[in-house]
């Protein structure tokens, strides 16, 4: 039979390009083929730590986003009204003119009224240096309107939380829950794992009011309802506990359940825990019987005994949390209703997490010796793992609830042992470790300290001498005093509001604030636009920087128009979001793997230029001029401290090369591009598990320069940082907050976890207001950035929202139809689609799929911007008025974290309209639109 | 109408894992991305950033509800792409020859220069797993990466197909089913692989791995009977704290 002649090794490339992808916040490697000088194809880097080899969707794609037809090209001035989309391309030259002339006079004067936050930003480490140096108090990243309740929730319980801090011992695990888990974050890794433990036979069990993604693949499905896992969590504690089913000697050893509370009804520390002259914790030795400091040589921590002095009762943290845990208010059958999850399946998960934990108990034969000088001949573990994202961080009772799925897993013993969780290094680093939060302003100079940390009690606040808050964003005050990411999603609102104070110029990267990343987005366009009585625009100037025609484009004054990723440098720094695994520490970097063909710099590079400019110290040279020629140049001849630069990897030593700490090396960059563009150092083999404690990673970390000398610590199941502010609450001390907080303060701070209803639920009529409407972020595009790349807006080009079978049958739903979606704040008009695999008081979409007409390079005609919308238009950043004159944010208490998920709504049918309402004036355009057809080869 | 091969020497196919896939899309798009480069036509874009983009892709993911009788709804992601059968109704209905089934390893191709375009094929694959070119106006299909899986120019490891190597849930794999002690034969035997739609009589050489049982937490099972409480005493768990910590080591028993 005669065949044609296929050619079976055809060239692949001229060279491979290793970099960083971008294509979302996971920060794979990839493989970078190169033909001609044109990007012929893109791949997982198989050497790499994060991704070993393989890549999703959207990092496939990336070749579709360096082509796209809505980058932008040069420096844009606005000529027209905001909003409008009419500028002028302008040179770099006259742009960093125009923001230098804005923003020096500020700075000599009242340098708060710039307002610096920058969205998703992979340099947080650099751009708050450079915001410290303008000094402005006024800094932060998204964190606050993404996930900053896990995050906080983590470091103040056990010294990290997941995804850059910690992950699955994927090895050993033999049951893994994933709770409030979308699709996105860590999304590499994770897929790698679950098909890792499937193939060895381990179980998954998904908590999520919506089975997608990985909650489908899932062996168990709990269909929760929104904003109650912290109950649920707080039932299988109730039932573990209640049946002896946790790790006693765990707990004494490495957490301050054995620590005695001071319970001194009397003493201005009561509630807090009983020190020594040394101000370290007290427990009873059980060798003596005595209190002794909980770090002692040799101290053996009692996990029960109790200290009776000056006829009072102090008793351990453990009797409190059984005093609290085994109430019947937690019984199953008491949160069965509220949680859509029956007694008997609660009963059956806290089993089957007892019986893997405590009946198939993982022991490596390893050595180890803990920071009391105790030798431990194995490592024993509890293989249960856990894993929690935005699901029940996005919450207003996100922070406990947090906390209470990090007190469930040390309970078992499940953290930093074989099985369980283990952190990344940096990580385990404790709250106390990190800095606190600054914000003395001095006119033309710096800001006295970091902006952004964790607080340890109310001295710790940005507050201003009659008691104010310090920042923009009312991070680090009574409203939320313990919001370590800032409140970007406040910026805008408190700006336009004049609270706490005016200011003058609002400075953005990389965050679509006029679209998906607000709540309540057609009143922040409002805010954006609106003048004051002299007709001068309420919020004076806008500044921002991206890379695309977003739809906060249009809104900005001055645009900077940022590199796509494959054009720029990056570094991937421990000062930051490191990389790292369990295994190893690990950074990396980006590089230009092709050069820019339009008008455009990177946004770093940028920054090191304009800091120039305004003589920022750090950013000029003694002689006035330039430090850093470019964010490279800073890249590799920062140094932060003595030792420490933003590349941990081929820093210069006495005797040469070595790595962690060293001095700047003029090949580093060299170096790492040669070595795949990362570089990872193993962690010793005894060292891996039992980190907070453990001597050998201890010395390890010191080495590596993580830290300067050990600092082992115990989980802080009972955090005195919250008791600190209920002490200020009742009237201790004298830094006092406002008399409306008091009562919240009181309520929400507590020092053990704690489960309260979503703000929402009582401010709405839950009657009226039956259903939850959550959004989650597909695996296959990640925020807006996705609408503009050809492929995977085939994949996710439209959002139906998702209606149960209940819903769907009572409202006569059928295929096609429309409805109207009503919130306390406002109304959509969406289409609908029916979903059966979804808790049946529950309705869903995608995520930043809707587009604004004319934006993102897309035809007015496009489904992005005729049939997609967005859920923000129902949610506000307030919560509903209580006719108290008050702005009650709708964040968190103690972080300050955007509550997106409390949403409540009410839908009926709704007679189709020509398009998703409401629909928006579209935008000009500053790129024009993409090509009609696509063809894409770059090879001949 | 064009002849398949008696028998081929070698039977290369995919097991795709529905116990596993996350329904990602990653497969796709690395798909796309390896094929508008390499073998024949570019894979075309229509309306690429318009109101109805359509695009020709090798490899597309599906997702259905699946609800038992008891227990909750279950989501399935299905991931579908040319099934390289053995009675290749694609290949028997070509009129030009273009589309054929290798004698040496079974793959199923379209060789475009032969292509008319004429779209029997498409609609004699009872899996729709082929699709017309809006550009080109010739057919596409899975290749199964014939330009990778042999290709001298790429390290040995890559010599798979771009949806395997980039599968970050690991729910592909590839080998030789012909061969009984190949990965592919033993995930199949082991794992009780199926074919899709067997009443077609295509004899797909692609396998899927079913989805293991699921929601088995559902009530407790009486042969392990659910946590009992250590006491029912009202202050009975510090007494039983105090016993289990005395017989502890280093306690006082």
């Amino acid at each position: 039979m005669n065949q044609p002649v296929v050619n079976l090794s055809p060239r692949v490339s001229d060279e491979i390009r290793k970099t960083t992808c971008y294509m979302c916040a996971c920060r794979c490697g990839i493989n970078v083929h190169m033909k001609e000088g044109k990007v012929a194809y893109i791949e997982g880097n198989r050497d790499h730590p994060v991704n070993r080899g393989v890549l999703c969707a959207k990092g496939s794609a990336g070749i579709m986003q360096i082509n796209a037809p809505s980058r932008l090209r040069k420096p844009l001035k606005r000529v027209g009204p905001r909003g409008s989309g009419a500028f002028e391309e302008i040179s770099w030259d006259e742009a960093l003119q125009i923001a230098t002339d804005w923003l020096k006079p500020i700075r000599d004067e009242s340098p708060e009224k710039l307002a610096f936050f920058t969205g998703r930003d992979q340099s947080q480490s650099f751009t708050s240096l450079w915001a410290q140096a303008y000094g402005t108090p006024n800094y932060a990243a998204h964190g606050g309107f993404c996930s900053v309740n896990m995050a906080a929730g983590g470091i103040y319980t056990m010294g990290g939380a997941f995804w850059e801090f910690g992950q699955p011992d994927w090895d050993h695990t033999k049951l893994f829950l994933i709770f409030g888990v979308a699709e996105d974050h860590d999304s590499n890794p994770i897929k790698i794992g679950i098909g890792q433990i499937k193939a060895r036979g381990a179980r998954i069990v998904g908590i999520n009011p919506i089975r997608s993604g990985y909650n489908a693949v899932a062996d168990d499905w709990y269909g929760i309802t929104p904003g109650t896992d912290g109950l649920l969590i707080l039932s299988l504690v109730h039932v573990l506990m209640k049946a002896g089913k946790v790790d006693l000697d765990y707990l004494a050893r490495f957490t301050n359940a054995s620590c005695l509370v001071n319970e001194d009804p009397k003493s201005p520390q009561n509630g807090l825990l009983l020190r020594d002259e040394n101000g370290q914790p007290l427990v009873i030795d059980r060798r003596t019987g005595k209190p002794a400091p909980w770090n002692g040589q040799g101290v053996e921590p009692d996990l029960s005994a109790t200290l009776r002095e000056k006829g009072v009762t102090h008793r351990p943290v453990f009797h409190h949390m059984a005093a609290r845990y085994l109430g019947d208010d937690y019984a199953p059958e008491a949160v069965a209703e509220r949680t859509g999850i029956s007694a008997d399946r609660i009963r059956t998960l806290a089993a089957e997490i007892a019986r893997v934990a405590f009946d198939e108990p993982v022991e490596l034969d390893r050595e180890w010796t803990d920071f009391r000088g105790k030798k431990h001949r194995t490592m024993l573990g509890r293989p249960v793992s856990m894993h929690a994202m935005r699901g029940i961080s996005a919450h207003s009772n996100g922070f406990q609830t947090a906390r209470a799925l990090h007190m469930l897993q040390i309970l078992i013993g499940a953290v930093e042992t074989p099985g369980g969780m283990r952190f990344k290094p940096p990580y385990p680093k404790p709250a106390t470790a990190h800095p606190k939060p600054h914000c003395k302003v001095t006119p033309g100079k710096p800001l006295d300290g970091p902006h952004l940390g964790y607080v340890q009690g109310p001295d710790d606040l940005c507050l201003t001498a009659d008691g104010n808050p310090a920042r923009i964003d009312k991070a680090f005050s009574w409203e939320n005093p313990m919001s370590a990411h800032g409140l970007m999603h406040m910026v805008i609102s408190n700006a336009h509001a004049g609270d706490p104070y005016k200011i003058d110029t609002l400075f953005l990267y990389m965050a679509n604030m006029a679209w998906n990343s607000s709540m309540n987005t057609a009143g922040t366009m409002q805010m954006l636009t609106d003048k004051d009585e002299n007709g001068d625009y309420v919020i004076p100037r806008i500044i921002y920087s991206d890379a695309y025609s977003s739809e906060m484009v249009a809104y900005a004054d001055l645009v900077l128009p940022d590199t796509t990723y494959l054009e720029r440098h990056d570094c991937i720094s421990l000062l930051d979001r490191p990389i790292c695994e369990a295994d190893g520490v690990a950074d990396a970097i980006r590089w230009p793997v092709i050069e820019p063909d339009r008008d455009v710099r990177g946004f770093q590079s940028v920054l090191c230029d304009l800091g120039a400019r305004l003589a920022l110290p750090g950013f000029v040279n003694d002689d006035g001029s330039q430090k850093y020629a470019d964010y490279a140049d800073y890249i590799t001849n920062h140094i932060r401290r003595p030792g420490i630069g933003p590349l941990a990897g081929w820093r210069m030593g006495e005797n040469g090369v070595q790595h962690g700490r060293g001095g700047a090396n003029a090949a580093q960059l060299d170096t790492y591009i040669k070595n795949g563009g990362f570089w990872i150092e193993h962690i010793p083999h005894e060292a891996a598990y039992f980190k907070p404690w453990s001597n050998e990673y201890q010395a390890w970390a010191v080495k590596m320069g993580f830290y300067d000398s050990p600092q082992p610590y115990i989980f802080q199941l009972y955090a005195e940082p919250l008791r600190r502010f209920q002490l200020a609450a009742e009237g201790e001390g004298n830094r006092q907050p406002p008399e409306h907080l008091r009562q919240r303060i009181l309520d929400t701070m507590d020092p053990l976890p704690i489960w309260y209803a979503p703000f929402e639920d009582s401010r709405v009529d839950t009657s009226e207001f039956t259903v939850h409407a959550l959004t989650q972020r597909p695996m296959a595009m990640y925020h807006s950035w996705g609408t503009q790349n050809a492929w995977l807006r085939q994949i996710h080009g439209r959002n139906p929202l998702y209606v149960p079978t209940k819903i769907w049958e009572a409202n006569g739903f059928a295929d096609g139809d429309w409805a109207r979606v009503t919130s306390a704040h406002g109304a959509i008009v969406v289409p609908v689609a029916h979903m059966a695999a979804l808790n049946e008081n529950t309705v869903w979409t995608w995520n930043a799929i809707g587009k604004r007409k004319g934006t993102w390079a897309l035809a007015d005609d496009a489904p992005e911007a005729t049939k997609g919308f967005l859920l923000n238009h129902l949610i506000h950043e307030l919560l509903p008025p209580k006719g108290d004159g008050m702005r009650w944010a709708n964040s968190d208490p103690v972080t300050g974290q955007a509550a997106w998920f409390d949403l409540r709504v009410k839908i009926e049918k709704s007679p189709p309209p020509d398009e998703a309402q409401p629909a928006f004036a579209p935008i000009k355009s500053p790129v024009g639109r993409g090509p009609k057809n696509l063809t894409w080869k770059v090879g001949k | 109408m064009t002849a398949l091969p008696k028998t081929t020497d070698r039977k290369l196919g995919l097991v795709i894992d529905l116990d596993t896939c996350v329904g990602c899309h990653a497969c796709v798009v690395s798909c796309k991305g390896w094929n508008t480069e390499n073998y024949g036509a570019p894979l075309a874009d229509i309306d690429a950033y318009g109101a109805d983009p359509v695009g020709t892709f090798l490899n597309r993911v599906h997702s259905y509800e699946v609800t038992p009788v008891e227990g909750p709804a279950q989501t399935i992601h299905f991931p579908k792409s040319c099934l390289h059968c053995e009675d290749a109704p694609c290949v028997t209905v070509c009129p030009t020859g273009a589309s054929y089934k290798r004698s040496e390893d079974g793959i199923v191709l379209v060789n475009e220069s032969a292509c008319i375009g004429c779209g029997l094929c498409a609609w004699a694959c009872p899996y729709g797993a082929r699709e017309m070119d809006g550009a080109a106006k010739v057919m596409k299909k899975c290749t199964l990466c014939i330009d990778r899986i042999y290709n001298e120019n790429l390290p040995e490891i890559d010599r798979t197909p771009a949806c395997v190597r980039t599968c970050p849930s690991g729910a592909r794999h590839f080998g030789d089913f012909a061969d009984p002690e190949s990965n592919v034969s033993v995930l199949t035997r082991e794992r009780g692989g199926m074919d899709l739609m067997p009443e077609q009589g295509t004899k797909p050489t692609n396998k899927y791995l079913p989805p293991r049982n699921k929601d088995a937490l559902r009530s407790a099972d009486p042969a392990a009977p659910v946590l009992r409480p250590v006491t029912d005493e009202p202050r009975g768990f510090l007494g039983w704290l105090d016993r289990a910590l005395s017989a502890m080591p280093g306690g006082n028993d």
